[in-house]
């Protein structure tokens, strides 16, 4: 995936959300679809069940117009969090430039965020890359739900964020981290741009 | 004259838009006429949304129209002043006189009557004695006659009494289309994009974007770094506010998005490396021109910085190149126009390759003479070996035998076959290019001619472009210094080509004099196969084919005595039967074996150049010599020790 294209002047960003099912990863791109003006978005693709569970994945383009001169794109993916959509989620996260993982803070999911992110892992490992070297950062999901049912952030990041990467506490539903996050993994991602990573570099056709 | 109605605020310097349209609209019609459309004319508008400008367009267009008319342009403050001053002085007949023969009266910042009984009771009768005598007022305001707070109701409908009109806020084309006017006026140049961004900004008033716009200027004369559509908003600054907000959709309903927005454009700023994108630059240039630029992209993917000045006139110098010889080619042939490699700096080498080729194609290098071919030739022990290597060549050209040098004396028979061999050769479908084949001599001549005419370059590439290359009688080229050094590097050039080089010469490389040893070594490079002067099989064979061809009905066995004598070649095979046939023609009879004895033992004092010098005349004397020898087979020859 070509994160900058010179010649084209062209910047298009690919960023996945991950995490574990019903973890709030759709919600985010809801959230996010519903701020952005009706003519920076494409239309919000979304392959769900009647049961609203995302199935296949989420795809929100958003057209973010001419910034330093580059016509900059960003691409918004959700992968279906359920164990079983395992191909599915190899496929989407192809090329990814960054990922965002969301995962969700009730405690009775702990299991299935670190599973997840194990699953992040492997499939990034699968694919030849090197976790290390991708932008990640991990939102704290569904924080506004009664302490008593959820994990502090402290204990949260302790299970999950071994790599120390930037964390945000979210209610995606009602949008508080969201674009929090988005901002934290989008500059991680441009901060690819400098020349240290000449290997994300397209050379434009 | 007041300094708005000197001239600086006009019609065509006022943008008009959706917001003002009706207001101007109504201001033209006033200017045209005044006193007899709408009076009074109230105009109202927030503060800087061109109110101003445009009553004093009104006045402007009106003395235009009628230089006699007296136009009166008065801030309300000023009006309080002058009354207060008139009124202290005793004057205050006189102030009214003044105002009451003004033909047009232009009153601004009408809000300022709030509250002024004294101010307003005084307006009303000037008022009165104007409209009374069909006089024309124009008032503006920043809100309509209605919430002006404390105003005598008689002044109230007095001020609604005519047309009431106010002016919104410009939308974002009319916001730029202001920006470009003020720069036009101001003779003022921003980069592309740049008065768009500023117009997409949020701005409460066409006062602000004009300030904003001059915070832009004094930020490009600084000149550190020139103002560009992405550092727009870092210079101006600000949020956008809510009038505004609806104004220009484009700015985003949403804080939120906004916000992040902003951030992802400081993100990119920061990490976007200037060289690439001054490369990026290039290669989209380059792209845009129809150049493949691979050679650019590679440069694109490093991870050092590059330097992009000389990577960029390398390539431009590439492409001046390629131009040039996109020119030489049209020339040739118009449908080389376009061609991919003249589209590419990295394939210079093709594209010259492809000029050699359309040099060849228009003007083509001399061919093989077409009655050579294998088929006429006749293989005998003397030339089997070259004939053998000969076959190899054409088989594959370029690849067993490179080059194949074949020398042998006068008449031998090399030219019939390096002349075959280029026959054959011209019937392949691999072979590249057409098969050049020339003699030495006229190699040199050839070469002498270009340099005479300055052509050289283009007799050069007839050559280049051969998919093989034949030398006859190469030693003519024997102490020819810039003859040989054409030859040097025609050779080189195709037979690092792969193609075929099939050189014939009297004597081997080694025996040609004056021949520069780069040449010689490259000749003996590759085969050096000597013919040998015809055995008696190949002469008879020559015999019987020539005397079938010119002695029609000769005795047979004619050609086996004829074989029997040496010849050097097939020259003086011819020769000794034209002497024969010329011989039978003049006894009036056919050629038969007496007359050829009888012929040869005459001697040479016939033809002396052709015909053959016998060592022993006995060996023609048919008891002395046996013509059928008994078979061989079974018998002991013992040999000779």
């Amino acid at each position: 995936m070509s994160l900058v294209n010179y010649a084209a002047r062209e910047i298009t960003c690919k960023i996945v959300y991950y995490g574990p099912g019903r973890s709030g990863k759709t919600s985010n791109l809801h959230y996010i679809y519903d701020q952005v003006p009706q003519d920076r978005r494409g239309s919000m693709v979304s392959l769900a069940t009647q049961t609203d569970r995302t199935l296949f994945f989420d795809f929100l383009p958003l057209d973010l117009g001419m910034i330093s001169g580059f016509t900059t794109r960003f691409q918004l993916y959700t992968v279906p969090g359920q164990v079983y959509y395992a191909t599915t989620r190899k496929l989407v996260l192809q090329g990814a430039d960054g990922v965002v993982f969301v995962a969700d803070s009730q405690r009775r999911q702990l299991d299935e965020n670190i599973e997840s992110m194990q699953d992040l892992h492997a499939n990034l490992a699968e694919q030849g890359i090197d976790a290390r070297n991708v932008p990640l950062v991990i939102q704290y999901n569904k924080q506004d739900l009664p302490r008593e049912l959820v994990v502090d952030i402290g204990e949260l990041d302790d299970a999950l964020n071994f790599r120390g990467v930037p964390y945000h506490a979210g209610d995606a539903l009602r949008g508080t981290g969201v674009f929090e996050t988005l901002r934290s993994i989008s500059e991680l991602v441009l901060r690819r741009l400098s020349g240290a990573t000449a290997a994300s570099v397209a050379v434009g056709r | 004259m007041s300094v708005l109605l000197d001239g600086r605020f006009r019609f065509d310097n006022y943008v008009v838009g959706a917001a003002n349209r009706l207001a101007v609209a109504a201001g033209r019609a006033v200017a045209e006429s005044p006193g007899s459309t709408y009076n009074p004319l109230f105009i109202y508008s927030p503060s800087g949304l061109g109110k101003t400008h445009l009553i004093g367009a009104i006045g402007f267009a009106a003395k235009q129209l009628q230089p006699e008319l007296i136009v009166e342009y008065v801030p309300l403050d000023d009006f309080v002043d002058r009354l207060h001053i008139a009124i202290s002085s005793g004057h205050a007949e006189a102030f009214k006189q003044v105002y009451q023969r003004v033909d047009l009266l232009l009153l601004d910042d009408v809000q300022f009557l709030t509250g002024r009984r004294e101010t307003q009771s005084e307006m009303l009768r000037v008022f009165n004695a104007l409209q009374g005598s069909g006089r024309q007022i124009i008032m503006a305001s920043d809100r309509p006659p209605s919430e002006i707070a404390d105003v005598d109701e008689r002044l109230v409908t007095r001020l609604a009494g005519g047309l009431i009109v106010d002016i919104g806020l410009p939308e974002y084309e009319t916001r730029v289309a202001i920006l470009r006017g003020k720069c036009a006026e101001r003779e003022m140049t921003f980069a592309n994009g740049v008065l768009e961004e500023l117009a997409k900004m949020p701005c409460g008033s066409v006062r602000e974007l004009q300030g904003a716009l001059n915070r832009l200027a004094a930020h490009e004369a600084l000149g550190d770094r020139p103002v560009t559509p992405q550092n727009v908003r870092a210079i101006v600054g600000g949020r956008p506010t809510p009038e505004f907000g609806r104004a220009a959709p484009a700015a985003s309903t949403n804080d939120e998005f906004a916000g992040f927005l902003s951030d992802i454009a400081v993100a990119v700023a920061q990490h976007v490396e200037g060289w690439r994108v001054r490369l990026g630059e290039r290669v989209s240039h380059w792209q845009r021109a129809g150049y493949a630029t691979s050679m650019l992209d590679r440069a694109l993917a490093l991870s050092e910085e590059v330097d992009v000045d000389a990577l960029d006139a390398t390539f431009a110098s590439g492409v001046a190149r390629l131009e040039q010889l996109e020119a030489q080619a049209v020339l040739l042939d118009p449908r080389l126009a376009g061609l991919d490699v003249f589209r590419d700096p990295e394939r210079i080498a093709q594209a010259e390759a492809r000029i050699e080729q359309a040099i060849a194609a228009h003007d083509p290098p001399p061919a093989p003479w077409p009655a050579f071919t294998l088929e006429t030739l006749i293989a005998g022990k003397s030339n089997q070996l070259a004939l053998r290597a000969a076959e190899a060549a054409i088989e594959a050209p370029g690849v067993r035998y490179n080059p194949l040098f074949v020398h042998g004396g006068t008449g031998v028979g090399k030219t019939h076959m390096v002349h075959a061999v280029g026959n054959a050769l011209r019937r392949k479908a691999s072979l590249s290019g057409p098969v050049a084949c020339v003699s030495g001599s006229q190699f040199v001549d050839e070469l002498i001619a270009a340099l005479q005419t300055g052509t050289v370059d283009r007799w050069r590439a007839r050559y280049r472009a051969a998919g093989a290359l034949i030398v006859d009688d190469v030693h003519a080229l024997a102490g020819k210094e810039r003859s040989q050094e054409e030859l040097f590097h025609l050779f080189n050039a195709l037979h690092s080509a792969g193609r075929q080089v099939v050189l014939a010469s009297d004597r081997p490389p080694s025996e040609i004099g004056e021949l520069e040893a780069r040449l010689r070594s490259r000749f003996d490079g590759g085969l050096v196969v000597a013919i040998q002067p015809p055995d008696r099989t190949l002469r008879e064979a020559l015999y019987t084919r020539i005397l079938v061809d010119r002695a029609a009905g000769a005795e047979p066995g004619v050609a086996a005595l004829l074989a029997e004598l040496p010849v050097s070649g097939a020259a003086e095979v011819e020769s000794v039967v034209d002497r024969v046939v010329q011989s039978a023609r003049s006894s009036g009879g056919h050629v038969t074996m007496s007359l050829v004895r009888r012929e040869l033992n005459a001697g040479g004092a016939a033809t002396p150049t052709s015909v053959p010098a016998i060592v022993d005349k006995s060996f023609l004397d048919p008891e002395k010599i046996v013509l059928e020898w008994p078979d061989l087979d079974g018998r002991v020859i013992e040999e000779l020790r």
